[in-house]
């Protein structure tokens, strides 16, 4: 019997890796493009608006990006896993008005109300993931329609409870201070004063970038992402990865709602419509593959920052704030074109 | 031949109405390699889906080192020692080659909710284990998708055996690929046989099966035509026998007369 046995040819360590220039490196990284967007738009705003240049400003800019940021980080998160969020801005107003109207509508403490709406939001999260993963729809259509629900929700509840478009003001009732300390306090750096969200914001960053790159579930959510099918093969429960993602987003929809809750006292039903796309938009400007299975944290950072910056400093500059939607398209487009740009550089090595 | 890893007996499947699979038996000894070969819809996807644990056998017994056995998920196969690479489910492609390697067992330290992954010792882990089997990986942070088709087949199959499986199922390894980077997987298959696994190929090209095959069982239909060894058949027989044997001799007379 004849026996076709072959060895393996031996392996060679070589250094073809030393090859690869430091600035491909750098523009292989997902958030590359819009880190240079980011520097940019900076630079462009610092030379046309006076005011841009005031370290208030800064801090302004700041609290507008860490309003879209916090959502962001978590809406980056479910589309790597392959996911979408349409309901994420309806959410949050859902979690401030029954936060407000609970405690209201029965003089509770605003904790209470705060808790509850917590177990509302995550089961709103549970709700939108279980369904995606059970039927197999995806997840666009599922969450329109859960956006449709809560929208109308939000409307008719507070009607029917408050006879009105928004819910009574909670600011004089038990636990208010120390749930707007928590919420949406400021603390003075100097003569500046800055937002506690944005502090919130850099530890959401932090910790899911440290979840994504250090962590076996990290590591499921870039593979539930990128290929569900192969990730199942090979034993990671991506049903479980992707309500957990969803959760995700639910529970800093609570967090950004109690934020907008604190600091206005009041809450507008027909808020939140709309903001789905600044955070997708923000994910996406950010490098975060709209496929799934490829992007980052900070990357989602930088595309909240980006539009901070453009939205405050187009108010500093003197123009008209009905271009920022304009100038949002423009960057959108461009981050997009530069990402797909990115990748096919990195790719050819 | 030494006790069987694996041993299927009368083995069938059903799916309602439809016989996918019947009669098939089989056994899998470590060290050599059994081809399982037939022609699209033969039943080679049916039988492997039971060996992998993704189906349950509805007639016949499974047996695994010689214990009888129901496997309820790949999990469990793989608990077993059962491990099986898919031609199209290797690997998610965006992902450096080290996560794909630990995807699924990572490492990691610390107790929850702090665990963290052991970055460095996976990814010279993954490089020490591919340098093995011959892969030599410039970079092991390269996403998998920018290596070549075998290259990716041999990393999935290095992991099969890097997470202690005693059987590899490999379903149409060489399915797509060109003769070169088929060579690399049939040199990789040949290599896990003299290491001492038992091989599992399955195939419907009988010129790769009989290079590394030791044992060769042919489907047609759901149920078995063949089941030989490599002395009792040669290349030519086997290539007649997977093309349908009369059936290709019918084929060449007539493309021949429409031919001329």
């Amino acid at each position: 019997m004849t026996q076709t046995r072959v060895a393996g040819p031996p392996a060679v360590a070589d250094e073809r890796i030393e090859h690869v220039a430091p600035l491909r490196r750098l523009l292989v990284r997902p958030e590359a493009g819009s880190l240079l967007g980011a520097v940019l738009i900076f630079a462009f705003f610092f030379v046309m608006a006076d005011s841009f240049r005031k370290p208030e400003s800064l801090a302004n800019v700041l609290y507008f990006s860490s309003t879209i940021g916090i959502m962001a980080v978590a809406v980056a998160l479910l589309m790597i896993g392959g996911e979408f969020d349409l309901s994420a801005g309806v959410a949050v107003t859902t979690a401030s008005l029954v936060a407000a109207m609970l405690a209201y509508q029965f003089t509770l403490n605003v904790w209470v109300g705060a808790l509850v709406s917590l177990v509302v939001a995550l089961a709103i999260g549970f709700l939108n993931g279980y369904l995606v993963v059970r039927t197999g729809i995806p997840s666009f259509l599922i969450t329109l329609g859960t956006f449709l629900m809560l929208q109308g929700l939000n409307l008719a509840v507070t009607k029917l409870l408050t006879g009105a478009v928004a819910t009574d003001d909670i600011s004089d009732m038990a636990g208010f201070g120390s749930a707007k300390r928590i919420f949406a306090s400021e603390w003075d750096i100097g003569r500046v004063s800055v937002k506690i969200t944005v502090l919130w914001w850099i530890v959401t960053v932090v910790f899911a970038t440290w979840l994504l790159m250090r962590t076996r579930v990290g590591n499921w959510i870039f593979a539930a992402g990128g290929n569900a099918d192969s990730a199942r093969a090979v034993g990671v429960p991506v049903t479980r990865v992707k309500i957990g993602l969803f959760m995700g987003v639910a529970f800093l929809a609570w967090f950004t709602g109690m934020h907008l809750l604190f600091s206005f006292n009041t809450v507008q039903s027909g808020e939140g419509v709309g903001k789905e796309f600044l955070y997708i938009i923000a994910a996406v400007i950010g490098g975060v593959l709209l496929t799934g299975g490829y992007g980052t944290a900070v990357g989602s950072a930088i595309g909240a920052l980006i539009f901070g910056m453009t939205y405050s400093g187009i108010i500093l500059a003197g123009w008209n704030p009905d271009w920022f939607k304009f100038f949002l398209g423009i960057m959108l487009l461009l981050a997009t074109v530069m990402n797909a740009w990115v990748r096919n550089y990195a790719a050819r090595r | 031949m030494t006790d069987p890893l694996i041993e299927l007996r009368d083995v069938g499947k059903q799916y309602r109405n439809i016989i996918a699979l019947h009669g098939i038996s089989l056994r899998v000894g470590g060290g050599e390699v059994t081809c399982v070969l037939g022609d699209n819809g033969a039943g080679k996807s049916t039988l492997i889906k039971i060996m992998a644990g993704l189906h349950r056998q509805s007639e016949g017994t499974l047996l695994v080192d010689g214990e009888e056995v129901v496997l309820s998920s790949p999990r469990e196969a793989l608990d077993r020692g059962i491990a099986t690479v898919y031609q199209d489910l290797a690997v998610v492609s965006l992902m450096p080659v080290w996560r794909n390697f630990f995807l699924g067992s990572e490492l990691y330290r610390g107790v929850w909710p702090a665990r963290s992954l052991r970055v460095e010792e996976m990814r010279a882990t993954t490089k020490s284990e591919l340098a093995k089997m011959g892969i030599d990986l410039p970079d092991v942070d390269a996403p998998i998708g920018t290596l070549s088709g075998g290259q990716r087949q041999c990393v999935a199959i290095a992991r099969a055996v890097f997470f202690g499986a005693r059987v590899l199922i490999l379903d149409e390894p060489t399915a797509a690929l060109g003769v070169r980077q088929s060579g690399v997987v049939l040199r990789y298959i040949a290599a896990a046989r003299d290491a001492g696994f038992g091989v599992v190929f399955i195939t419907h090209n009988p010129h790769h099966a009989f290079l590394v095959g030791d044992h060769f069982v042919l489907l047609n239909r759901g149920r078995m035509r063949l089941d030989c060894t490599r002395a009792e058949i040669t290349l030519d027989e086997l290539t007649q026998q997977m093309a349908g044997g009369d059936e290709l001799t019918a084929l060449e007379q007539e493309l021949q007369r429409t031919g001329t």
